[in-house]
């Protein structure tokens, strides 16, 4: 019934399906109407190319010979998933924030975008992904072999078929994994397909188990008493064998080039890991809960001597079930081949990147701009990669002859990949690692992995059993499965317990001992603390108007459309009008982020080194910008400084101008006042002298008052006259003093002799005398003229019944304070701020003065360098005369 | 990590309720990070069976049912955190630049 045609039927048919999904769903994300597949679920399935057909068919093998290790498998991925808070969150930021490609891109850049560097994890990659690759289609042939047993016409042929199979994979990889150049954009086609495939295999392994559990044994109860009556009924695993193949599938979960190519550059957003963090470990469990189930009913069931590899087919068949094991076939079918597609396109992506691109650029050195279609290169590049690296496993499976157990050599594949994990740790998660230390690392790890395990695994050919038995040369401590002289390790543990923890050791010596180059330090802290800053870090220094070299090369790359879009963009962003962006730094770095998308960050970076010229950053650029910062923010203090002052400068002139109007208003003022003082006198004088001359028969009573009256008002005038002077000589300065010396009590004296004689009015005055004896050095007229005048207010203006002045005099720190305070009804309080004034009259000129007395006081006061002030608080008028003790300088 | 965890708004009096909330789901990050501790600790556990052979050797349907145990349990945790952890992210979305598992 199930023929090999029928076989190859059904194979083409799914087949076309899945270039129908991946072409359906390629043109839905293109429409933009593709949201859904970029759900978690998607996400999580597209995981699942971890289960390739090793352990689709290779977990049951492995159950029936050493029952529960194959879990560890599965158990280490499960820890690496529930612990994405710690590790892979980072990872995939990381990933996400410097737009990496691939697991040798991000290794590359967190090093210093260090290309010797990609070429290693590169060729790494190749070599542990090649005989992987050859596994996957070993596994089909096996499994179509099959299915040519039960075939009566003979028509299979071994070797035509895994070729078709091998193009064929080929083809899709090609078809959908290099549509867009751009390896950091999702590829929804390969991804829709891979999770349809995910669904078709774990689908398929269900059923056979539930058909061997519940068709064969005949439920639960009865399985699990024929697992412990099996062979393999009792617990028996070795303990370092547990350990470290947990460890190593962990590892390798993390490092695998296809795993890194779906979790990180195809993660579409990172809380999808949320869900993957249990969704996934779900699918690992489901996909080994009925492996033993089934390793121990073949074993039961099929003859002794039959592969255990092929149990998940052969059950089946055995029980006629031709459908199932078809649906089987299509399950394994299914594991191989999305594996191959994408272990292809993220191996291609790493060699076209990291090795074919810098060949190329090299060759076109010294051209100044590129030449050529740089896009058509890379994509051819890429396609060729594919086609060769398919190639390379078809031929490894050719030459091996595929012989080994599956899983076997699949270990040995994880073995190599994780020697990656402590260059990458080490990236993420320590900001002192340096691509010395990584370079040294890889490579121990990577020679101690070929020695100890390639070159043994291979057999006789590359290695000789002398080797093997007595060490290179005879020298024992080096024999590769005894290093150092322990014996009895499991080949495996031995491998993965020297090489990584030597890899480990080596990188970390390595990393303490050199010292890193600036771009490697800046991406090492932008790696380690990717939480705090997404942002990338300046890298490049250029300033040279390149701009359109830049755009010419960035059309080769990412075609004319796209680049002529971000340059566009970037101009408007600068705010320029041209459509070409200045080569600021920060569109260098954006520029070089966007081309690492499609060529890896090495070539990038390189590229764009070719265009600006030079290295981007170097200690001494870094030193410059840091001067250059230092002058500005130098500069910007001066500039500070200098506006402080202008602003200060600008103050004082709107002081001083403000004080010009006040003196102005002061003048006008005066000179009105001047004239109002001088016009009352004038017209009295002017009024009774036409009274005398026009009138006629005026007694001489009257003329001798008319006379005297003009006489009074002329005499008032001259007093008036002569205040004016006396204050303007008085303010401008041209006053002589005449420095005398004498004591108080005598200026007193004869100041109140004088101020008291011919008045009709009393006023007592009281003094001290005791307290007068001081001598002073000042103008003794001057001082004496204040005292008078000061007395004569007192005389004129006390209102007191019986006026007392009481004058008062004391030594008061090196001033001599003289207090002249009535007993009258004093100033009113509003009035004493004016009393200094000008024409200041304090009630109306009943006693007829000019209103210049205090203030020539003042005057006069101050050229003594003394002062004189209202004394509030003294019960009538008081004034207070401050005179410097001995007093000097006025003289001069 | 722990730094962000501190940090409080200036001038802002938090209410209790606000409080209680940040709390929790610092805890929960915490169980989170201690997950894959206790799962390795418990998958580590079969290497102290009894050899085969010896009395007391543990049959494969026993250990299977413990391993697949430990698996369910830990699936179910970081199911549970997985859930708790998108409803406190679509609570706080007051700035979703920054990292907001962090906080």
């Amino acid at each position: 019934m199930a023929t090999l045609n029928l076989l190859i039927l059904v194979c083409l048919g799914y087949v076309v399906l899945l270039f129908g999904v991946a072409f359906a769903a390629d043109r839905m994300a293109a429409a933009g109407r593709g949201a859904w597949l970029r759900s978690p679920l998607f996400y999580t399935l597209s995981l699942s190319i971890y289960c390739t057909a090793w352990t689709f068919y290779g977990a049951v093998g492995n159950a029936a010979r050493s029952g529960l290790e194959f879990v560890t498998i599965y158990l280490g991925p499960t820890l690496v998933m529930i612990s994405w808070w710690w590790g892979l969150r980072k990872l995939v930021r990381v990933g996400r924030s410097q737009r990496v490609t691939s697991i040798a891109d991000l290794i590359s850049s967190r090093y210093g975008k260090s290309n010797t560097l990609a070429i290693c994890v590169t060729i790494l990659a190749v070599l542990g992904g090649t005989p992987y690759i050859a596994l996957q289609l070993q596994s089909i042939t096996l499994s179509f072999s099959i299915f040519a047993e039960a075939d009566p016409s003979g028509l299979y042929r071994e070797g035509s078929s895994v070729f078709w199979v091998a193009a064929g994979l080929a083809m899709f990889a090609i078809l959908f994994g290099t549509r867009n150049l751009d390896a950091n954009e999702r590829h929804h086609g390969v991804v829709t397909a891979i999770a349809l495939e995910s669904v078709v295999k774990l689908f398929a392994l269900l059923a056979v188990g539930i058909f061997v559990v519940w068709g064969v044994a005949g439920g639960v109860g009865p399985m699990m008493d024929r697992i412990d009556a099996s062979e393999i009924g009792q617990w028996n695993v070795d303990a370092g064998r547990w350990t470290t193949f947990i460890f190593l599938s962990a590892a390798a979960f993390v490092c695998l080039p296809r795993m890194f190519q779906v979790m990180v550059v195809e993660n579409a957003d990172e809380g999808h890991l949320r869900t993957a963090a249990w969704a996934f470990p779900l699918y690992l469990l489901l996909m080994s809960l009925f492996v033993v189930p089934i390793a121990v009913v073949g074993l039961d069931l099929l003859p002794e001597g039959s592969n255990p590899d092929l149990f998940v087919l052969t059950v089946p068949l055995s029980q006629g079930n031709e459908w199932l094991a078809m649906l089987s076939f299509i399950g394994g079918f299914s594991s191989a081949t999305s594996m191959v597609i994408v272990t292809a396109m993220a191996l291609s992506t790493m060699v076209s990147n990291h090795l074919v691109m810098p060949i190329w650029l090299s060759t076109q050195e010294g051209s100044g701009s590129l030449s050529g279609d740089v896009r058509h290169v890379v994509l051819v590049a890429r396609r060729v990669s594919i086609a060769a690296i398919m190639a390379l496993g078809f031929f490894y499976y050719r030459l091996s002859g595929g012989g080994a157990a599956l899983a076997s050599i699949g270990l040995v594949a994880f073995a190599g990949i994780s020697q990656i994990l402590p260059a990458l740790v080490g990236g993420l998660f320590w900001r002192g690692a340096t691509r010395t230390g990584a370079l040294v690392g890889l490579s121990v790890g990577f020679l101690l992995w070929i020695y100890t395990l390639l070159l043994p695994g291979m057999g006789g050919a590359l290695m000789s059993s002398s080797v093997l038995q007595d060490g290179p040369f005879g020298i024992g401590w080096l024999r590769p499965q005894a290093l150092f002289g322990i014996e009895g390790m499991d080949p495996m543990v031995h491998t993965v317990m020297w090489s990584l923890s030597l890899n480990t050791v080596a990188f970390c010596v390595a990393s303490l001992l050199s010292f890193p180059s600036p771009l490697e330090r800046l991406q090492g802290a932008q790696f380690v603390n990717v939480f705090d800053h997404s942002v990338a870090p300046r890298g490049w220094t250029g300033s040279v108007a390149q701009s359109e070299d830049l755009m010419i090369m960035t059309q080769r790359i990412l075609g004319a459309g796209p680049a002529q879009e971000f340059f566009q963009a970037e101009a408007e962003q600068q705010g320029g009008r041209s459509s070409l962006p200045e080569p600021t730094p920060a569109f260098l770095e954006r520029l070089e982020r966007e081309l690492s998308g499609s060529v890896g960050a090495a070539t990038a970076h390189a590229m764009i080194g070719q265009i600006v010229g030079g290295s981007s950053v170097s200690v001494e650029d870094l030193l410059a910008v840091a001067d250059e910062s230092a002058q500005l923010l130098e500069y910007s203090s001066q500039l500070e400084v200098k506006s402080a002052e202008l602003s200060r400068t600008a103050r004082q002139l709107r002081e001083a101008n403000t004080k010009l109007t006040q003196i102005s208003q002061q003048k006008d003022n005066f000179l009105s006042q001047v004239s109002h003082e001088l016009r009352t006198p004038m017209t009295s004088i002017r009024a009774f002298s036409e009274i005398m001359r026009d009138t006629d028969g005026l007694t001489d009573e009257e003329q001798t008052r008319y006379a005297a009256i003009i006489h009074d008002e002329a005499l008032r005038l001259t007093r008036l006259l002569d205040d004016l002077l006396d204050l303007s000589v008085l303010e401008s300065g041209q006053v002589s003093l005449n420095m005398g010396g004498d004591t108080l009590r005598s200026v007193l004296d004869r100041a109140v002799s004088s101020a008291l004689a011919g008045t009709s009015k009393t006023l007592t005055v009281r003094r001290s005398k005791a307290s007068e004896r001081i001598p002073l050095h000042t103008d003794l007229d001057r001082l004496g003229q204040v005292f008078i005048n000061l007395i004569s207010n007192a005389q004129k203006y006390c209102d007191a019944d019986d006026p007392v002045l009481t004058i008062s005099a004391h030594d008061v720190g090196g001033q001599v304070v003289i207090d002249f305070a009535d007993n009258g009804s004093g100033i009113p309080a509003e009035a004493r701020s004016m009393v200094f004034e000008k024409f200041a009259r304090v009630g109306g000129d009943k006693a007829g003065g000019a209103g210049l007395g205090l203030a020539i006081c003042r005057e006069i006061m101050q050229r003594l360098g003394g002062d004189i002030s209202y004394l509030p608080g003294q019960g009538g008028a008081a004034f207070r005369v401050q005179v410097p003790l001995a007093y000097r300088q006025a003289a001069q | 990590m722990s730094n962000s965890e501190d940090r409080q708004p200036q001038g802002v009096r938090p209410s209790l309720f606000l409080e209680r909330q940040s709390y929790r789901r610092r805890r929960l990050t915490d169980a989170a990070r201690l997950l894959p501790i206790l799962g390795a600790a418990l998958i580590a556990i079969p290497l102290l069976w009894p050899e085969p052979g010896e009395t007391g050797a543990v049959t494969l349907s026993s250990a299977i049912l413990y391993i697949f145990t430990c698996w369910g349990l830990m699936i179910l945790i970081s199911l549970i955190f997985g859930f708790a952890a998108r409803r406190t992210a679509a609570r706080d979305d007051t700035d979703p630049d920054t990292d907001r598992w962090q906080r």
